[in-house]
């Protein structure tokens, strides 16, 4: 018996258990990252939530152009924030895209017409009452004054809303009428005088653009480009937990049998496996924390098949332990031999795998994308672990000189 | 059981036979793909998915008539639990669904809503546009990686063999008309890479075998000898993954089992070819770049 080697692998047992702890259980209620599981973002699969992809379409009064998008992607995000949900994604995609992901939210089709609705525009006199909406407003174009030279917007209000105006501003000469939307105001210019014709200008302003802007806010109500909804996936939190629940408990009802299979049939080096396998969970998990990466079902999937390639790669290797002695050769002379010879099948087929694996991160779109983050994330930890660590924990076995019958190595 | 010495049949002198075995298992699922296809789910044709619960048990007749009020007699509805319905549709705005689904609640009873899924036709081929470079993409990858680490002609053997798995796969799903989305194309995907992975440990292992062939050893008696080698592993490992996917085909969320069901298929298939076809297609193709020699002489 050789203490030190024997030590080593208590360590490495102790070690891991203690990682499994902080990996699951709150043990020090003031550190954050612990357990560091519950850093790993749960996609909307799983927590339940709404994903939608908008896009901008033309319209004839605002054809959609690089600003308009990007405006249309400020004024979502104001909505957003108005609701409240921790951590909304919104981000766009191409030129002309806006995805938005809402987790925990309790109605989430309203949430989605709040987004796209165009925006409620108000006029209102400095005592706070509504005058007018942006149905009677007509147009608004910005142009630049022939006299002054500089930058205005004129608006043309629809008959019933220049009868109002007119009767609004003859009453509020030298007072202010405030322009909202949304609830928001976005100017308040001075009335000069009382406006019988339904038109009426603003200026003046810093420049062209900055008149365009205001002039297709008003146009347009809220968003500057017309935003439909191309995609839209809800799921009730429910259901979404359902999924992961049943897949993690599915997951952990297979691994078992995986596990009293690999001891079963590999005996020693089986174990060996397990412990090599609970260790490539560990940093799996906590690169997905550090990654940040976002857990969808489809994610999980991938996680698992890149667990049946870490299996495969023992087996592989335990297979070709198995061999080299029955050729004859001596236990230690046998784990190198096999290791050795066992690589350049494990290697390859890894590199394969995990080319596929990129090749869905950078080419799929929402779940090949979460497919493929694990999978290839799970396929270089594979690697890593059956090769490394493996072969470093039987060798510790081995060298322990506790276990002396071969066969319980698979001879 | 000690397959590398007592090796009970010898694969390469029944190649023929296996052949035939696939080609028999694969003509319903060619002529099925080809004559009602594969049923494309909203992720590819666009639509209107929804997957509602009701406090009450319901009938689908209950369901059927508040959608023919809204000129929804072309959707498909799906009871799912005594008081749970998919609903599949044309492409509703978010006006008409959320009238669908209020109508619901009061006609039948309390809903909520499991699952509310709108895809436009623009997305549905974009998916299926980006699949295919996917796939193109990783086979010319892989082909050169292959040819790199391999020969050429081993890739082409191997994709021949990746091929039947994806076939096999998509024409079992033809055939019972299950739907497919974008996680099947996730599963098929992923039987790629087992499949690959299957056929690359035997040709290293063919590999390995030619370098310290013996004089006068024939091509057909190393392949087999390899087969034989890796059969050990080649069972063991598909028997792990076999637990885990069935565990998850039991134990598992509904939502996942139709991708679980594909990777199952897909990933026997891999094996199976691996073993079966690749192998032996690499013995045939070498066979035959030998032939013009042996007659010259």
């Amino acid at each position: 018996m050789r203490w030190d080697k024997i030590l080593k692998l208590a360590g490495i047992v102790v070690v891991v258990a203690i990682m499994c702890v902080l990996a699951i259980r709150p043990v020090l209620p003031g550190v954050n990252w612990i357990p560091f599981t519950n850093l790993i973002k749960q996609g909307l699969d799983l927590k339940g939530g709404v994903y939608v992809v908008l896009e901008a379409v033309d319209t004839p009064e605002a054809p959609v152009t690089e600003d308009g998008v990007k405006q249309a992607m400020a004024v979502i995000e104001n909505r957003v924030n108005a609701f409240g949900v921790a951590e909304p994604i919104i981000q766009m995609q191409g030129s002309r895209r806006v995805i938005v992901e809402l987790a925990g939210i309790s109605d989430p089709d309203e949430a989605v017409n709040n987004l796209i609705k165009t925006a409620f525009l108000e006029f209102k006199t400095e005592d706070g009452q509504t005058v007018l909406t942006g149905r009677q407003l007509k147009t608004a174009k910005e142009s630049t004054n022939p006299q002054t030279g500089q930058a205005e917007v004129n608006l043309e209000f629809e008959p019933d809303g220049a009868k109002i105006f007119g009767e609004v501003t003859a009453a509020n000469v030298g007072k202010r009428l405030s322009i909202v939307l949304d609830g928001v105001e976005v100017q308040s210019p001075m009335i000069r005088e009382a406006i019988p014709s339904g038109r009426a200008q603003i200026s003046p302003y810093e420049s062209l653009p900055e008149a365009h802007n205001v002039a297709v806010l008003l146009r347009s109500g809220a968003l500057p480009v017309k935003m439909d909804v191309m995609e839209k996936r809800t799921v009730g939190p429910t259901l979404g937990a359902d999924s992961l629940n049943m897949s993690v408990h599915a997951g952990l009802i297979g691994l078992i049998i995986i596990a009293l299979f690999m001891v079963g049939y590999y005996r020693v080096p089986g174990l060996v496996a397990i412990l090599a396998l609970i260790i490539y969970t560990l940093l799996v998990l906590l690169v997905f924390a550090a990654l940040n990466v976002t857990m969808t079902l489809p994610g999980v999937a991938g996680f698992l098949l890149s667990m049946g390639m870490a299996v495969d790669t023992n087996i592989i290797i335990f297979e070709r332990l198995k061999e080299e002695l029955w050729a004859g050769k001596t236990l230690r002379s046998a784990i190198d031999a096999g290791f050795k010879r066992a690589f350049v099948a494990v290697l390859d087929s890894h590199v394969t795998t995990l080319i596929t694996g990129v090749i869905l991160f950078y080419f799929g779109t929402g779940p090949i994308k979460g497919f493929g983050i694990t999978l290839s994330i799970g396929v270089v930890a594979s690697l890593f672990t059956a090769v490394s660590m493996t072969q470093w924990m039987l060798h510790l076995v081995a060298g322990s000189n506790a276990i002396h019958d071969l066969r319980l190595y698979g001879k | 059981m000690n397959f590398r010495e007592r090796m009970p049949f010898h694969f390469i002198k029944l190649r023929k036979f296996w052949y035939a075995l696939s080609i028999v298992i694969l003509i319903p699922c060619i002529v099925s793909l080809f004559s009602q296809g594969l049923n494309q789910g909203i992720d590819f044709t666009g639509g209107t998915l929804l997957d509602l619960k009701f406090k009450q048990p319901a009938v689908t007749e209950q369901v059927r008539a508040v959608l023919n009020e809204f000129g929804l007699e072309g959707a498909s509805i799906q009871q799912s639990a005594e008081d749970s319905f998919i609903i599949r549709t044309r492409e509703l705005t978010e006006d008409e669904s959320g009238g669908v689904i209020s109508q619901l609640g009061s006609e039948l009873s309390e809903v909520t809503v499991l699952r509310d899924e709108r895809v436009g036709p623009v997305m549905g081929k974009e998916l299926i546009m980006k699949a295919f470079q996917a796939l193109a993409l990783a086979t010319v990858l892989i082909l050169v990686y292959v040819a790199w680490r391999f020969e050429f002609k081993q890739g082409v053997a191997a994709i021949i063999a990746v091929l039947h798995d994806v076939v096999l796969v998509a024409g079992v799903f033809s055939l019972l008309q299950f739907e497919v989305d974008s996680t099947f194309v996730a599963a098929v995907l992923t039987v790629v890479g087992f499949s690959l992975m299957d056929t690359i440990v035997i040709f290293d292992r063919t590999r390995e075998n030619i370098r310290l062939k013996k004089r006068g050893e024939l091509l057909g008696d190393i392949v087999n000898r390899s087969l034989w080698q890796t059969m050990s592993r080649s069972i063991n490992t598909t028997l792990a993954i076999v637990i885990l996917l069935v565990a998850l085909i039991v134990f598992g969320g509904v939502t996942v089992r139709h991708m679980v069901l594909a990777l199952l298929i897909g990933i026997v298939s891999g094996a199976y070819s691996s073993i079966f076809i690749a192998a032996p297609l690499w013995y045939d193709f070498k066979s035959l770049e030998a032939k013009p020699r042996t007659s010259k002489a």
